[in-house]
């Protein structure tokens, strides 16, 4: 690493956030004034760049511009502790730059030029600590993932492009409803394909739970709240917007999709030691359910139920929100634990609650976002996704009376074990006594570092207590797309309703009356309280041993343990115990060796056996390779031969 | 006439408060009848509440205000869905700001402070208590929700006197397949989310079987009597739930009459009375299952849950 100037990392910080702030002025701008427009011809090359922000994009600009701005804070404080290069600190405000173009590209090519830039400054930004083999693994899982998907991106809009005779998202979106059906369903599974790959939905998920932890904290938080959501703006804005929609077997596609990722996310997350590749996981799980959101949108559009639709598509858009805001925290957080005591592995943490209080207080806000409980940032998104399948009519339509049903399994499924997850993390990570050196020294984090968490945590707050303030963004969304675009949207002020359906909720009231029972609840404490010998601190009783020690504690991975075994099936975890005997008797143990480790099951069954399959053909067409220059040459001729045979 | 809903509200946390310990002590009451015992009597569990509040203030070292605020974070949000659940009358005026998903919610928060407290006492015990909750809680959280959907899916609303309406309007209902299974799943949840037999031994202090009595361990005195007290808070409102969603019969109208809501009072305590009866009449004929056996049967009631939403969302005239 280089010398420690403590300039760069305040300037790399504040340009960082400086853009964020800039991306929240232009995204909302568009979102409540008219569409910005701008054509820049000597920019890139042949095409020149396109920007075109309508509320849609600008909606998604605001967004990242928001985790761009906290995470610009926390930068400061995080590279100086950790002693950044001068190449991620430049990176890093690059990679906001792309991130907030993506969402306002106007043609084709400004978008796939923006969403592969995105791409190589991610990609050089995760292989920043490059000198570790994990990281340059991890690099390798990303770099191709996310090149497959690019593929997948290319090839659907420039089918797309050249169908509808038009380079600019607008004038595809005008000519789209004359495509075959054929087409379209081709271009609608390609970018299921490609946007879902970088939202880290299955099947091409794979590179999130490695990327993720490898990266740099405030890296892994851009990623996870900003990047990913874009993989979700590009399905909206391809398949909802601009196709408007397709047959019924769209959207079921997308929720069984959605619904395969939350469950497996949450089930590997629920498992996994390891804090940063939990919340990457939870990253999987949480996109998951926006794409069960988007789908059962689809489908409901499809079927005709447009105010259903609406609610479905609010709980997604809601969610995603909630989503940027506690994942960003999380990481932040994360971060903050990683710098302060040089251990991300929940085994190996614990005891952070008196040494780090105000990170432990914020992850804390996080991880209750992430359970989905009330006044958690996740209540409201989950909430209207609940809705939305519970106003589903029923009898008429057996798709949607196998789908909805099946869907809630799923959704009440990822809800639970995304309580444990939390829990795991939270109570293990943070609470009880510190399990390693690491741990016991921790320091707390420095103090912009607190301001760049404590500005994710507001957004946290908010949209747990008062969703109410996306409200307006959310309509004015809503007016660009097609199947909901009628403006009965669900209502969210300080009672959440939803027109056309019964049902409401208010997460204020809730907080409040919460308040009230709980005072009410200090006073009933009171009770005996004048029979009561003074209050005393005693050592905890040690099981008649001499004295607790931290290893008497559970880890993350025996908290685990009863739920792996559960999910025995689906999880496979790879565990292996070696019992050596005493030599006299082998009644008798001298030592026991446990090993486990947590190995994902898509990744095993799905890309290994392509790995190997390429690795063989390789093989078989290295023995064509013998080293004669005549060979190479008559290669050379046959292969001109059939070039011009072929296409004569 | 906000303030007779207001009032009636009061009147419901006030009952759930006062009488919780007697749901408990009529249960133990029961049990010990049955096995040939003379039994506490149905006001021990109040006795022994107040002389645990009357004990001293023992706090463990090392631990945080997680632990400190565990046990009212627990009561507080039991006392909440006590105003919010229709106990006696249809029309709490929190009715609207929290529905079956909110109560559902605040329920588990309170599962996961006291979960969170154990593992911050940082021993053996509140770590594996604590683990052992949060796997029951994996299964039984969605079995909940899976119930909520089938109850919610015919009124097209989960808000809880929309569903107790719903099914005094179409008495019919009911009993129709998707409901018979929702209850039998409801049943196993709250058995599993409230540690009674087969699935926790509230009787036992047994380091291999006990799930609750390991997170408690380190609790004592008024703590202890707020831990023990919300816990028979969260039995009985659980039990007012499956009695009112599924028999909301005698519940008191939106704005109801003084004889109402006698009528509605007295129908309350017989019908959880009974529902505690039955339940301990169960638990003496059952033995504890083993530790590993119980996601099984957690499993199995998630099954039922499944089969219950579909055949509710497939069968729509079954109980028309």
């Amino acid at each position: 690493m280089k010398r420690n100037h403590t300039g760069a990392p305040v300037a790399s910080g504040t340009a960082t956030a400086t853009l964020g702030v800039l991306g929240v002025v232009v995204g909302l701008r568009a979102v409540f004034g008219a569409p910005l427009r701008a054509s820049i011809g000597w920019l890139v090359p042949f095409a020149g760049l396109r920007v075109d922000v309508d509320p849609l994009g600008g909606a998604f600009m605001a967004l990242t511009g928001a985790v761009a701005a906290a995470v610009g804070v926390f930068a400061i404080g995080y590279a100086r502790r950790e002693r950044w290069a001068r190449f991620p600190l430049v990176a890093l405000p690059i990679f906001v730059l792309t991130l907030l173009v993506v969402p306002a590209a106007g043609s084709v090519t400004t978008f796939l030029f923006a969403w592969e830039a995105m791409a190589l400054t991610s990609l050089a930004l995760v292989l920043t600590e490059h000198h570790r083999a994990e990281v340059r693994s991890a690099g390798l899982f990303y770099a191709v993932l996310t090149q497959i998907g690019f593929v997948a991106i290319l090839v659907a809009l420039a089918t797309l492009s050249s169908a509808a005779g038009s380079g600019t998202l607008a004038g595809i979106r005008a000519a789209a409803g004359d495509l075959s059906p054929a087409l379209r369903s081709g271009v609608f599974l390609l970018t299921i394909l490609g946007f879902g790959s970088k939202a880290g939905l299955l099947p091409l998920h794979a590179w999130l739970p490695r990327a993720h932890p490898e990266a740099p904290s405030p890296v892994s938080a851009l990623m996870s709240a900003a990047m990913v959501n874009l993989g979700i703006y590009g399905i909206v804005r391809i398949d909802v917007q601009i196709l408007g929609g397709g047959p019924r077997w769209w959207g079921t596609t997308l929720m069984v999709v959605g619904a395969a990722s939350a469950v497996f996310g949450v089930l590997q997350a629920s498992v996994s030691a390891d804090l940063k590749r939990l919340l990457a996981y939870s990253t999987t799980e949480n996109m998951g359910l926006i794409g069960m959101a988007i789908g059962a949108s689809m489908l409901l559009g499809a079927s005709g139920l447009a105010s259903v639709a609406a609610i479905a598509l609010a709980a997604a858009l809601v969610h995603l929100v909630a989503h940027a805001a506690f994942k960003a925290l999380g990481f932040l957080a994360a971060g903050s634990v990683l710098a302060g005591t040089g251990v991300r592995d929940l085994d190996r943490l614990g005891g952070l609650a008196r040494r780090m209080p105000y990170t432990t207080t914020l992850f804390g806000i996080a991880a209750l976002g992430a359970t989905g409980l009330p006044l958690g940032a996740g209540f409201v998104g989950e909430w209207l996704l609940l809705q939305s399948l519970i106003h589903t009519p029923q009898g008429d339509n057996t798709l949607l009376s196998l789908v909805m049903p099946l869907s809630i399994g799923a959704l009440a499924l990822t809800t639970g074990l995304g309580i444990v997850a939390m829990v795991k993390a939270f109570g293990i990570g943070f609470l009880a006594r510190p399990r390693s050196e690491g741990a016991e020294s921790a320091r707390e984090a420095s103090p912009t570092m607190l301001v760049g968490m404590a500005l994710a945590a507001a957004g946290c707050v908010v949209v747990a207590v008062a969703p109410v303030a996306l409200g307006p963004v959310l309509t004015r969304v809503a007016t660009t797309l097609p199947s909901v675009g009628d403006g009965h949207g669900p209502k969210l002020g300080a009672m959440l309703r939803l027109p056309g359906a019964a049902g409401s909720v208010s997460p204020v009231v809730l907080a409040a009356a919460l308040a009230v029972s709980a005072a009410l609840v200090l006073l009933l404490a009171r009770w005996g309280v004048r029979a009561r010998p003074a209050a005393v601190v005693r050592p905890l009783w040690a099981g008649g041993g001499p004295a607790l020690t931290p290893r008497m504690q559970y880890t993350a991975t025996s908290f685990a343990e009863p739920l792996q075994r559960v999910f025995d099936d689906v999880l496979r975890p790879d565990t292996d115990v070696a019992v050596t005997h005493v030599a006299e008797s082998r009644y008798l143990i001298e030592k026991i060796t446990f090993r486990t480790a947590q190995a994902d099951a898509v990744e095993e069954h799905l890309y290994w056996p392509v790995v190997r399959g390429v690795a063989a053909a390789a093989r078989g067409v290295r023995r064509a390779h013998t080293g004669s220059i005549h060979l190479y040459l008559l290669f050379g001729a046959v292969g001109l031969l059939v070039a011009i045979v072929v296409g004569r | 006439m906000m303030a007779l809903s207001i009032a009636l509200a009061a009147l419901q946390v006030v009952m759930v408060l006062l009488g919780a310990p007697l749901v408990i002590g009529a249960m133990r009451q029961v049990r010990a009848r049955l096995e040939g015992r003379r039994g506490g009597g149905l006001g021990q569990p109040w006795r022994d509440l107040r002389k645990l509040f009357r004990k001293q203030q023992v706090t463990p070292e090392g631990t945080t205000v997680v632990f400190r605020a565990a046990p009212f974070v627990m009561l507080g949000s039991t006392l909440l869905i006590a105003a919010i659940i229709p106990v006696v009358s249809l029309g709490s005026p929190l009715d609207s700001s929290g529905d079956f998903v909110a109560v559902v919610g605040l329920l588990f928060l309170g599962t996961v402070a006291l979960a969170l407290a154990a593992l911050d006492t940082g021993t053996a015990f509140g770590g594996m208590g604590s683990s052992r909750q949060m796997t029951v809680v994996a299964l039984v959280e969605p079995t909940i929700l899976l119930v909520l959907f089938t109850l919610s899916l015919r009124v097209h609303s989960a808000n809880l006197a929309a569903i107790a309406t719903g099914t005094l309007a179409n008495p019919a209902q009911a009993f129709s397949l998707g409901r018979v299974l929702a209850f039998a799943s409801l049943v196993i949840a709250i058995i599993a989310e409230t540690g009674r037999l087969p699935v926790d031994n509230p009787a036992t202090h047994l380091e291999l079987t006990m799930i609750h009595e390991a997170m408690t361990l380190e609790y004592a005195g008024p703590r202890l009597g707020l831990v023990e007290w919300a816990s028979g808070m969260r039995l009985t409102v659980l039990l007012v739930l499956l009695a009112n969603l599924f028999f909301p019969w005698g519940l008191a109208p939106g704005e109801p009459g003084a004889i109402q809501v006698l009528i509605a009072v007295a129908a309350i305590v017989a019908k959880v009375a009974v529902l505690a009866m039955a339940l301990s009449v169960g638990e003496t004929f059952l033995a504890k299952l083993r530790l590993f056996r119980v996601p099984e049967l957690l499993a199995g009631s998630f099954l039922l849950g499944i089969l219950a939403v579909t055949a509710s969302s497939f069968l729509p005239s079954a109980g028309r």
